[in-house]
């Protein structure tokens, strides 16, 4: 036993959870998670969360729109079928290239907005069916709960995570045993 | 954090906890929903259903049975499409623009504006559905390859632009309103006491677990999509301005087109809004979130959109004097003298009169003024659409086609029923979805809520009740033991402790209470408590919860953590209550 306990701290203020998490950094415990029923902010560089990637990943769909758009109309209206609209030039794609700008536009929004939310939906585990994992159904209301993992903090005993959550304003504490 | 000036009017009024704004939010969708909601849902369906009806009517007989003719090729079809999807702008224009700008007034509307967006979006859709005819052969506006010898649809046609415009503005702004749901759904699915709908909300929350890193990429999806949103918005209005624009009709034939159409489109998307939401927050008691300074704020937005959309009426109207074109200058006095001037007069008065009356503050902060004004704008911008459409074509370069323009039942009933349709959607929505972004409002809640504007709490989310009854659960075995250990433990004195203890009013020992009444306040504490100085539950009452906690907590160890001295200060009230009756 030991190496296996969660502590699930319960705090009724984002700012006390936050000022809490700040001092059990600064003592060099880890803290593995935060449940919050609202993106606490300046939350994420005190217990060491990387910003998300899913900003570059959008580019890149985006660009993929874009490009996609291109290349469909090039071939579409210049190379495979061009369309005589009022004897207008339709065998430069460049002098075409205009009239294609709202379209091009719109599908790099389309693509990047739609597949950044399948990114962000996969990458989140938010899919539908999927179980909740909070620990407390109070943590999608008003509550705050701070999760501490003794594997993670070796270096300190049951005892003292305990102690060290106590002396943070928390309301609740809960322990449990995981396999 | 974000800081606001305490002067600045609360956004969220009535000191409300994080707990409350969930209560007020959660329960008209957990409770029965009242009468007239069933009334108000009956009325809608009817009419809805009506206009299906005549939705199939149409689609079986053809397009005939619009009062449509060889000269007026477009008029009420076209004329609810701009229409619908103009209402369709605000949802997006509130959500995305002012996400961007860090506006937080939005986060109380934000949601019932996206989600009437999408419902606009959608009748404006069917528009252009229906327009084609023979809707079972809709699909060859896509990129399709075909046995016609590969024929593509023309990329160079603005209606095709539209097409491409419309479904990626309806698609992206369903995506960013589920996304802001999602978390919303969440805390719905926790508080849900019926397993039927523990299960659907389970389902529709797609298992948020409010994690730090779900949140994390939660903000950066939020504001990618609003800033993809953004020109989104802007480029749908603009495009289905070129469906006019890039004709060669007297009348539409202006380069003018789309900056006004996109004013015009938010000023009449807002008013739609501020229809709505006036019902909506006194229906559903969001009067604390929704106030007369969201709706102010509207009015403002109203009034300048419309001074835009002033302008470029004007100017139209100038350029076609100006440009010396004689065909563009009879479009415009036929539009102001001709058979239809009352169509011209009425978008005159309704968008460029009304709006310039939300200059006087007295006007512009009234419930009821607004919503007439937000009525009347709603029907001045149908009849804009009507004056650029119907009034534009009904005059042809030949005298001889010359034609007036009757609706049909057919006509109006489809029309009719687009209205009934939104409702319905509308009320379901209310009915069954959080009507108020309950994840953004909370974050509001500190710098714009009341308490912290009234300086009277730091924290609104601190409430001593709720700590009272939160008891500090452990497993019995450590709680000895901690509570032991910390109060053997004998610290020197901090001298910002006694003068804090100073401050709660000196007793002796000989008026002393006995502590040990209070929860958990042990023989040791007790002592402890003594030895600096507290001897009575009046100290213990007036400790502030904000600055002397810490003192105390460190002073105590953690016997005294905030959870229990809260309990002591409420208890200590209390008490002292009951002697003084």
């Amino acid at each position: 036993m030991g190496s296996n306990v969660v502590f699930y701290a319960m705090y009724n203020d984002d700012d006390v959870l936050k000022d809490g998490a700040k001092k059990l950094v600064a003592k060099g415990v880890k803290v593995a998670d935060v449940f919050s029923p609202f993106p606490i902010h300046g939350l994420d560089p005190i217990i060491g969360l990387k910003e998300t990637r899913l900003g570059i990943m959008a580019f890149i769909y985006g660009l993929t729109g874009l490009v996609l758009a291109l290349i469909g109309m090039r071939y579409m209206m210049v190379t495979d079928w061009p369309m005589n609209i009022g004897g207008k030039p339709n065998f430069s794609f460049l002098e075409n290239m205009l009239a294609f700008v709202p379209i091009t536009f719109e599908l790099t929004v389309l693509f990047a907005a739609h597949a950044m939310a399948i990114t962000y939906f996969l990458v989140n585990k938010t899919i539908p069916g999927m179980p909740a994992e909070n620990p407390d159904p109070r943590t999608t209301d008003d509550r705050f709960v701070m999760e501490l993992r003794l594997s993670d903090n070796s270096k300190f005993s049951e005892k003292e995570l305990e102690e060290m959550l106590m002396e943070t304003g928390i309301v609740e504490l809960d322990q449990k045993h995981i396999k | 954090m974000h800081k606001e000036a305490t002067i600045r009017e609360p956004l969220v009024l009535g000191h409300k906890t994080f707990h409350q704004v969930t209560e007020d939010v959660c329960k008209p969708i957990e409770g029965k929903a009242p009468k007239t909601w069933y009334v108000l849902f009956a009325i809608a369906a009817i009419i809805g259903v009506y206009g299906v009806g005549c939705i199939l009517y149409l689609l079986g007989t053809g397009i005939g049975t619009w009062g449509l003719n060889k000269t007026i090729n477009w008029a009420w079809d076209i004329t609810n499409f701009v229409w619908w999807v103009g209402i369709g702008h605000a949802g997006t224009l509130i959500s995305a623009v002012l996400l961007l700008f860090r506006q937080k007034w939005r986060m109380a509307i934000n949601r019932s504006a996206e989600a009437m967006t999408i419902f606009a979006v959608f009748m404006a859709g069917l528009f252009p559905l229906i327009h084609m005819g023979r809707i079972w052969v809709a699909y060859w506006v896509m990129p399709l390859p075909n046995q016609f010898g590969s024929l593509w649809p023309n990329f160079n046609s603005p209606l095709l632009w539209d097409v491409f415009a419309i479904s990626t503005y309806l698609s992206v702004s369903l995506v960013f309103w589920y996304i802001g749901l999602i978390p919303d759904f969440a805390t719905i699915r926790d508080r849900a006491k019926k397993p039927v709908a523990k299960k659907i909300y389970g389902m529709l929350s797609f298992g948020w677990s409010g994690r730090a890193k779900q949140w994390s990429r939660f903000e950066m999806v939020s504001l990618i999509l609003a800033g993809l949103a953004t020109p989104l918005v802007f480029s749908v209005h603009s495009i289905v301005s070129f469906d006019f624009a890039t004709s060669v009709i007297p009348g539409w034939h202006t380069t003018i087109f789309p900056p006004y159409f996109v004013a015009g489109a938010v000023f009449s998307g807002f008013a739609m809004v501020q229809t709505l939401m006036l019902v909506m927050r006194k229906a559903y008691n969001l009067e604390a979130y929704i106030h007369t300074k969201h709706i102010e704020y509207m009015n403002i937005v109203i009034m300048s959109t419309g001074s835009i959309v002033g302008i470029a009426y004007i100017t139209e109207l100038f350029v076609s004097w100006y440009s010396g074109v004689e065909y563009e200058a009879y479009a415009f006095i036929n539009r102001a003298t001709g058979p239809y001037w009352w169509a011209y007069w009425a978008m005159m008065t309704c968008n460029v009169v009304s709006p310039q009356l939300m200059w006087f503050k007295k006007l512009r902060t009234s419930l009821t003024f607004t919503f007439l004004i937000a009525i009347v704008v709603n029907i001045g911008m149908w009849f804009e659409r009507f004056v650029i459409i119907g009034t534009t074509l009904h005059r042809d370069y030949l005298p001889s086609s010359w034609s007036m323009f009757y609706p049909t039942h057919v006509d109006i009933g489809i029309f009719v029923g687009t209205i009934g349709l939104f409702f319905v959607f509308f009320l379901l929505f209310t009915r069954y979805f959080p009507v108020l972004a309950l994840n953004e409002v909370k974050t509001i809640l500190k710098s714009s809520g009341q308490s912290f504007k009234d300086g009277d709490a730091k924290t609104p989310a601190f409430s001593i009740e709720e700590q009272h009854l939160a008891d500090v659960k452990m497993k019995p075995a450590s709680k000895t033991n901690t509570a032991g250990n910390s109060v053997e433990e004998t610290p020197a004195l901090d001298p910002s402790l006694i003068a804090m203890v100073g401050t709660l009013g000196v007793t002796n020992a000989e008026h002393k209470d006995n502590l040990k009444e209070l929860t958990g306040l042990g023989d040791a504490t007790e002592k402890k408590l003594n030895e600096i100085g507290i001897y009575t539950f009046a100290q213990l009452a007036k400790i502030d919860p904000t600055a002397d906690l810490g003192l105390l907590t460190a002073y105590l160890g953690a016997a005294g953590n905030q959870a229990n001295l809260l309990v002591w200060k409420t208890e200590a009230e209390e008490k002292l209550k009951n002697d003084n009756k």
